[in-house]
């Protein structure tokens, strides 16, 4: 007989919440750089204002689990499963912040021609998207190793961020006029370059969650 | 305090009606005053907890709903108390049928020194039941309901006393059930059991609460948090005399109450 079946049910769905938020956001994040390559205005002030509901969607997540946490005294697994998702929560937030980062700045970008075909910063979004993605799979099935690995694959998008960084500084070293879009551009991958790290935090709270041990996987460089 | 259904999570309480309302309640025993002007909406089929310290009138605020406080020589009770809008202290209330109504539930499991299955048909057949395939038929939803069919069917006609402290505590939900009552009051029901029961009698409670109206009293505050959807938290006042200082949803009243002193209770600052 298994006990505490409306506790076991709320917890699933706070994992459910946390799945759909994790959706939200990498929708938000692929999308953002689509609207880059396109100069979708239309998409990037849509991305913007869908970012309210990220920090909703985060809010609530928040309530329910400060709600269970006060009545249902969750302890062991369950306590570390809670505390995860307050984690969690707030990097895939500041994910969602990141993606209206770009879009902002592909506002700001307008109509101004491309300075260069875009290769390496769609590169890193899909890196990052496919890393987010893994990682909230890999907390649902509390797989500590496949957690791990994930932490590490972030030195691709630091690379991929360092080959952006050499080759626009090149671009601006050249020719100044080029300064303020090199820039810009800069800005987008750093964007993408810090999400990469909050998966990495999001797989530090998957090896707390399992193994119940608080340590940093992969510090970056950046 | 009147409900604010607004604020009750649709989930848990599918229905927003009142089940059970004290109306200014006073209760007096002989010239003391065990509670003062309680008015507090009990929605259906919900749970709802009764906390406070010791001595604030919590049990006796759970017996005004069967009337056991009648049982107390020199009881007195005024202000309304209703079950559906009845005012169940009216003359023509017949005390039998109302009991029949509101089960209750002890602190101590206490079936009865007969069978498991004597204990369970017990109440029908008091209520006039006598064809024996519907008591076994009461008998077997009874237990069922009670989550305890299973570990019991094997042995109903054993001692109901050969039974662990929990599956006795569900044997006493079984004979409650028994009856067909709409409300269930508990008076600390697990506090004679161990974790493990106490949870089971838990899951069990909200089980029932789809169907049943619950109120219980406890003095284990987590377990009101755990289990119930409105929480009710009572106080002395200086005489003695138990009052309502805050009533809402469980989920508020734990995470932010409204009244210091509830803050101060739950936080383990006083009480």
């Amino acid at each position: 007989m298994e006990i505490r079946t409306t506790f076991r049910k709320r917890l699933r769905d706070i994992q459910d919440e946390l799945l759909a938020m994790g959706s939200m956001v990498e929708k938000a994040l692929s999308r953002s750089v689509e609207a880059l390559k396109n100069r979708d205005l239309k998409l990037a002030n849509q991305i913007i204002a869908d970012d309210q509901k990220i920090n909703k969607k985060r809010f609530d997540i928040e309530e329910t689990c400060i709600q269970l946490i006060a009545t249902q005294q969750p302890m062991a697994g369950d306590l570390r499963t809670l505390i995860s998702v307050l984690n969690i929560v707030s990097e895939l937030e500041r994910i969602g912040d990141h993606a209206e980062g770009i879009a902002k700045i592909v506002v700001m970008i307008g109509d101004e021609p491309p300075l260069k075909p875009l290769i390496d910063i769609p590169r890193m979004t899909e890196k990052t998207v496919d890393m987010l993605h893994r990682s909230l799979d890999a907390f649902l099935n509390c797989d500590e190793n496949t957690a791990k690995s994930i932490a590490t694959e972030d030195d691709e998008v630091d690379q991929l961020y360092n080959q952006v960084y050499r080759e626009l500084v090149s671009y601006m070293v050249e020719d100044p006029k080029t300064i303020t879009r090199a820039t810009r551009l800069l800005w987008v991958a750093h964007n993408l370059e810090r999400c990469a790290d909050r998966v990495t935090n999001i797989c530090e709270r998957i090896v707390f969650t399992v193994t119940g041990k608080m340590y940093e996987i992969n510090v970056s460089r950046y | 305090m009147s409900l604010n259904y607004a604020l009750l999570n649709e989930r848990t309480i599918p229905k927003n009606e009142t089940k059970l309302k004290t109306e200014k309640v006073n209760l007096f025993y002989g010239a003391f005053q065990a509670l003062r002007t309680i008015s507090l909406d009990i929605p259906k089929q919900s749970i709802t907890a009764i906390i406070g310290p010791s001595g604030c009138g919590k049990s006796s605020f759970l017996r005004l709903f069967n009337r056991m406080n009648d049982l107390i020589i020199e009881a007195r009770v005024d202000g309304a108390v209703a079950i559906d809008d009845i005012n169940i202290y009216d003359r023509d209330i017949d005390v039998v049928e109302l009991r029949k109504r509101v089960g209750m539930v002890f602190q101590k499991p206490n079936p009865f020194p007969i069978s498991v299955f004597e204990n369970v048909a017990f109440g029908p057949k008091r209520h006039g039941k006598t064809n024996r395939s519907e008591l076994e038929g009461i008998v077997e939803r009874s237990l069922r309901q009670a989550a305890l069919w299973d570990e019991v069917k094997d042995k109903l006609g054993q001692s109901a006393l050969a039974l662990s402290g929990g599956q006795q505590q569900r044997l006493c939900i079984a004979r409650v059930l028994a009856v067909e009552p709409e409300v269930i009051l508990m008076d600390e029901p697990c506090s004679a059991l161990d974790p493990i029961a106490t949870l089971k009698i838990e899951d069990l409670m909200r089980s029932l609460s789809d169907d049943y109206t619950i109120v219980i009293v406890t003095h284990n505050m987590q377990q009101a948090a755990r289990v119930s959807d409105m929480a009710a938290f009572l106080m002395m006042e200086e005489d003695r005399a138990g009052t309502l200082v805050e009533y809402g949803p469980t989920s508020q009243l734990f995470t932010n109450p409204k009244d210091k002193r509830t803050e101060d209770y739950i936080t383990g600052r006083f009480g």
